[in-house]
């Protein structure tokens, strides 16, 4: 099966005051068309930093990527023409963003906020679309990801949504331009456990309906087990483990991956171990 | 045995206003809440935004006063009293409740100062980072040159300073890492059985409340719509809110995944509290009362 993004060997380093610090040590990880992948870590382990480099999005300097490959779709993003780079950005790869009140402008309607995503999108594509077609997909993505009323959400500003409504509304974002590969950092952890399930259980049947693939980034390995089925555990800028989610989490073989998952707390109660 | 805290009926509503300012309106933030909390118990509230669960908090430490009912400690009701130092309270974000301009030290010192400590300050301070496991000369150190779990850790010296019968924890390790975590917990519940503490635990992670509490009361719009002894609310829940709570925890076994309690989907989706409970009540689930 080929990859539709493939990091291969990625290295990368800080340099803040004269001091460079290795964060990635040659990250390698792949997530196959259509599959739901999970790239999991504390603080610090690396996981922001290998979404920022596939996103393009890491600030060069004080960032350097000294070695590695991000293949997309069979070309290397890390030595494609900025122009094609940024036509991929937002389009055939987006992101699904973590907190919903930062993620959106509070003095612009959703609609607003949506079509103008859309406008530079369909510009970067070359794609021909009017007003009348811009506000028809809005309305589609926001009807997509559950909304009850996609024209009232439309016509709404971010502060009139709940928290969970933004967080659909992020995912609509994300979904505009039919993209192939949904980067989720950490959706819903900012929001109530019930409302979190709800964004879980969306995203898992959009990625299936759609046959998206699926990155998802994040500490929460309850979340791994929800939304992927292969994993990768990443500590101090390193993959040490990875496998499909069932595997990993019966039986991990590094001392790591046990260790973390011994932490978890059960809904059971106590676990010998 | 008596009770290290009792709440009984505990009502504390806000007023709502008009964009003019004119009252409209109250909402019952907490609606007649009781439960009680022996000696060297553990409960756990549980409870989404708006469930009422920092409200609560805000009333025993008597940061707010409540509209009726009566919060007792050992005993004694504490509503009117000036001195608090039998009940301190852990914050959730380490890095916002400690004074970044204060050493260790001087912030563990604040609360030794306010209840008038007339012992050996440079001791009891070291004594107290000796309890949480820090070495003493972390008593220089500031703030940002601590980790999250370290700062977590100095937040209970200084909790711990006025020795307090009562600790309320709110959401003490929702901001640490999941290692980190562990080993906060496990300090808090050595600290618990070496100091008789009692601790009123706020949550919302069921997971974690399994294992540190013994009591749970679940809070839904202000009312314990449910509790006792974790095992049986947490393996036969009763009421829809906690099946609700249950079956939306993320978990990472198959064993737990068995234990969550299935929920009728509403138009393929996980519904929401409201909609759960009107579904219940006979209610038209696609339109809910917001």
């Amino acid at each position: 099966m080929t990859s539709l993004l493939s990091v291969q060997g990625l290295s990368v380093s800080f340099t803040t005051y004269g001091r460079t610090a290795e964060v990635l040590k040659g990250v390698s990880l792949d997530v196959p068309q259509g599959a739901q992948v999970a790239l999991v870590g504390e603080s610090g382990s690396g996981k922001s930093v290998t979404m920022k480099a596939i996103m393009g999005l890491l600030p060069q300097p004080p960032a350097r990527i000294h070695a590695g490959r991000i293949m997309f779709d069979g070309r290397d993003l890390l030595t494609l023409p900025e122009r094609e780079r940024v036509a991929l950005r937002g389009t055939a790869m987006s992101m699904v963003f973590q907190d919903p009140m930062s993620s959106l402008n509070p003095v612009w309607t959703i609609e607003d906020q949506l079509s103008t995503i859309l406008k530079y999108a369909d510009r970067r594509l070359g794609r021909d679309r009017d007003r009348r077609g811009r506000r028809a997909r809005v309305i589609e993505v926001l009807s997509q990801v559950r909304m009850r009323d996609p024209e009232r959400v439309a016509g709404s500003f971010p502060i009139m949504l709940s928290g969970g409504m933004r967080q659909r509304v992020l995912i609509a974002m994300a979904l505009l331009s039919e993209p192939r590969l949904l980067i989720a950092d950490e959706p819903g952890t900012a929001l109530d456990v019930t409302t979190q399930a709800q964004i879980l259980k969306l995203l898992r049947d959009l990625v299936e309906a759609q046959g998206l693939a699926l990155l998802m980034i994040t500490h929460n390995l309850g979340v791994v087990r929800e939304t992927s089925n292969y994993v990768y555990v990443m500590n101090k800028g390193e993959i040490v483990e990875e496998g499909p989610t069932a595997d990993l989490f019966a039986a991990p073989r590094q001392q790591y991956t046990r260790d973390l998952i011994a932490a978890v707390p059960r809904l059971t109660g106590r676990v010998a171990t | 045995m008596t009770n290290a805290l009792e709440i009984r009926d505990l009502v504390k509503t806000y007023p709502v206003r008009n964009a003019f300012g004119r009252v409209s309106g109250q909402v019952r933030a907490v609606d007649g809440v009781s439960f009680t909390i022996p000696a060297g118990g553990v409960y756990g509230l549980a409870g989404e935004s708006g469930s009422g669960k920092s409200t609560i908090a805000r009333m025993i430490m008597g940061l707010t006063a409540p509209d009726q009912g009566d919060i007792l400690i050992d005993g004694v009701s504490i509503l009117g009293q000036q001195d608090r130092g039998r009940v301190q309270m852990v914050f959730q974000n380490p890095g916002a409740s400690l004074n970044p301009r204060r050493t260790v030290g001087q912030s563990v010192l604040v609360p030794l100062a306010a209840h008038g400590f007339a012992g050996d300050r440079k001791a009891r301070i070291g004594d107290l980072l000796d309890m949480v496991q820090l070495p003493r000369n972390f008593a220089d150190r500031y703030p940002h040159e601590l980790s999250g779990g370290q700062k977590q850790r100095v937040a209970i010296a200084r909790a711990l300073a006025v020795s307090p019968r009562l600790l309320v924890l709110d959401e003490p390790t929702s901001a640490l890492d999941v290692s980190v975590q562990a080993r906060v917990i496990d300090l808090l519940e050595d600290l618990g059985r070496q100091l008789g503490l009692t601790y009123l635990f706020i949550s919302h992670d069921l997971s974690l409340m399994r294992n540190f509490a013994q009591t749970v009361g679940i809070l839904y719009l202000g009312k314990i719509v449910e509790t006792g002894p974790v095992a049986p609310v947490f393996e036969h829940p009763q009421h829809d809110y906690t099946r609700l709570l249950l079956a939306s925890v993320p978990v990472i076994s198959a064993e737990e995944a068995a234990m969550r309690p299935v929920i009728p989907l509403i138009n393929g989706e996980m519904p929401t509290a409201e909609d759960l409970m009107a579904l219940r009540a006979g209610l038209n689930a696609k339109e809910p009362a917001r």
